[in-house]
């Protein structure tokens, strides 16, 4: 048991002896084992399944053989990393993801915005809650069924193309065809996620100073004019800050949801870096070369963030940390 | 009897809305309701339509006009569908206990300042968020740690998510210290305080994480992909390779004999697949912005 003594922490910066150090140090774990203890299986958790996982990318620089494992496999230098560089389809997969996210920026970026602005400027506080109540829902479904719901109104044997069958217009190909599929990704992510994308710029719009709207209305400020010189400036640290995760994440596009769909509109106009990975390692068992793409994406992903921060913090903005 | 299209009290400063202007706000959340929920109406008529209604309307019913629970019936009553229901329950069920004792457990731990370990173990959990071990390493770990078509590797490889972690340790971190220092002059050691203290104040974010965990774990499908075996599929795998993939449910996999028609099944998988989640929905919205806010703004 802790006696009080030992359970309340000395003061910061106190200067203090060698000998009366180690005593502390020696009555720091018998005050905090109880806790470290509590706290070790969580740790050994993200041990187990993050970081010796993260440790096991050294696959990328080995010709890995399954049975040797990646203790006993030979090291390739950088092999992995050429032959991944002369494939197309890793290129062409490169290609996918740039245009994907690059559409799904544009597309879907300002999607939740536009309806964040709509729900705040709705002043009626309980129509709002149950708006609010059915635009959530969706975030919570699976990308299975995501697809599921949106083949079963868009599907070739869907809802609308019965309509339009019964009435003699012809078949509209949606779910099938490779040329609008990053079209069709980018609606199936403004469907699950618009709403639930709200809630942080519901959240910054609460936080703006109405004071500052009733100053710009004196001052003979109009509602749009408002819009853009309190209400968007008011709002930027949140929409910096969402636009720098977002960069950080611009290299996964929707793995799985692709993964569900690759089959109907082929490799050649789905196929994107986290399934290129998945589809050479785990299905063609190219461990070392799949391996390799996926940590060149970690990479300059995590590289991503920390520039799109830093021009953030040279921009005078908070960013997602500090310093 | 207050008129609902009445102005609620605003600001004087503030123009009045005109006609246009409301109902085109109007109309256009209209739309955004109907495309949100028009899918799910969709399933769930479907789902509840008899085979003469099916195959006279086309194979799609918004609004049934007799409706029937055949369809339930047939998935229920053993085959393919309820085992991958006994399957997701069970994962969902173990898996949520797990990870709620795991991550009251880390977070606890942690959740003094300056104790003994906690910056390391802390330091480690944002380390998450900035890197990520791939695909192929992690299935390279699973299938070293022997976990390969075991129920356990649809568990313990997503068993904690820092993200959760850190929310509740923020939780813990603000119960005023008045309050610990008064248990302990009480002589509560570190476990009474959690159980007595900590626990008892931390119920509406233990709730909220619970039920993220628990969503997270029914609607899991990728992990059960690629570790384990058909037998072993939960719900949203069996929900991939009947509807998505093949399209056309086979009475014969279902070990039944044919009827109602496939439409009706299928849409009643999909909807047993989305009755769980619409069924704690309400409770997760109660909290659900609180959680995400507090991640995003202290995480």
């Amino acid at each position: 048991m802790t006696t009080v003594e030992s359970a309340v922490r000395p003061p910061q910066g106190q200067r203090r002896t060698e000998g009366e150090a180690s005593g502390k140090r020696a009555g720091r774990w018998r005050r905090d084992k109880t806790l470290f203890f509590l706290a070790l299986p969580g740790a050994l958790w993200f041990v187990l399944f993050f970081y010796i996982p993260l440790l096991g990318n050294v696959v990328a620089f080995q010709e890995y053989s399954p049975f040797l494992g990646f203790t006993g496999s030979p090291f390739a230098g950088l092999d992995n990393f050429t032959a991944m560089l002369s494939d197309d389809a890793f290129w062409k997969a490169v290609g996918n993801t740039v245009e994907i996210t690059l559409l799904q920026l544009v597309l879907f970026f300002p999607a939740p915005l536009g309806l964040a602005l709509l729900l705040h400027s709705m002043l009626g506080n309980r129509l709002k809650r149950i708006v609010q109540t059915v635009v959530y829902l969706p975030h919570f479904m699976s990308w299975v069924i995501v697809v599921a719901m949106f083949q079963q109104v868009l599907g070739g044997a869907g809802a609308v193309n019965m309509f339009l069958r019964q009435n003699d217009i012809g078949v509209l190909s949606i779910m099938n065809n490779p040329d609008t599929f990053s079209l069709l990704m980018t609606s199936q992510v403004i469907w699950k996620d618009c709403g639930w994308g709200t809630i942080m710029f519901l959240a910054a719009l609460v936080a703006v100073d109405q004071n500052l709207y009733e100053a710009a209305a004196v001052d003979g400020g109009g509602r749009w004019r408002r819009l853009w010189h309190v209400t968007l400036p008011g709002i930027r640290p949140v929409l910096i800050m969402l636009f720098i995760l977002r960069l950080g994440d611009i290299l996964s596009v929707g793995f799985e949801q692709i993964l569900l769909q690759r089959k109907f509109v082929g490799a050649n106009a789905s196929e994107v870096i986290d399934t290129y990975v998945f589809q050479n390692g785990l299905m063609n068992g190219e461990f070392g070369m799949s391996t390799a793409a996926g940590l060149m994406k970690g990479i300059v992903a995590a590289a991503m963030m920390i520039a799109a921060n830093k021009l953030a913090h040279r921009f005078g903005e908070q960013g997602v940390y500090s310093r | 009897m207050r008129n609902p299209f009445a102005l609620p009290p605003m600001p004087p400063w503030m123009e009045r809305p005109t006609l246009l202007g409301r109902a085109t706000k109007g109309i256009a959340l209209t739309i955004i309701c109907v495309l949100v929920l028009y899918p799910f109406v969709l399933a769930v008529g479907t789902s509840l339509a008899g085979a003469d209604e099916l195959r006279e309307r086309g194979g799609w019913v918004l609004i049934p006009e007799a409706p029937t629970l055949d369809a339930y019936q047939v998935l229920l009553s053993g085959g393919v569908v309820t085992k991958a229901a006994i399957v997701s329950i069970g994962v969902t069920v173990i898996g949520t206990t797990l990870s709620m004792l795991a991550t009251i457990m880390i977070a606890y731990g942690t959740s003094r300042p300056g104790s003994f370990g906690s910056r390391w173990i802390v330091l480690m959990m944002l380390g998450t968020f900035l890197f990520a071990p791939g695909i192929i390493p992690s299935f390279l770990m699973v299938k070293q740690l022997g976990l390969l078509d075991t129920y356990a590797a649809l568990v313990l490889p997503v068993m904690l998510n820092a993200f959760n972690v850190i929310v509740v340790r923020q939780f813990f971190m603000n119960v005023p210290n008045e309050l610990l220092d008064a248990a302990r002059m009480d002589g509560a050691t570190d476990m009474t305080i959690l159980r007595r203290v900590i626990l008892p104040l931390s119920k509406a974010v233990l709730a909220v994480v619970g039920l993220f965990y628990a969503v997270s774990y029914w609607n899991a499908f990728f992990n059960a992909m690629i570790y384990v075996q058909p037998d072993k599929y939960p719900l949203q795998m069996v929900l991939r390779s009947y509807i998505i993939e093949a399209g056309e449910m086979n009475a014969g996999d279902l070990g039944i004999a044919s009827l109602p028609p496939g439409q009706a099944i299928k849409m009643a998988v999909l909807v047993c697949a989305v009755t769980p989640i619409v069924c704690v929905y309400p409770f997760l919205q109660k909290y659900f912005v609180k959680g995400v806010l507090t991640g995003a703004i202290k995480g």
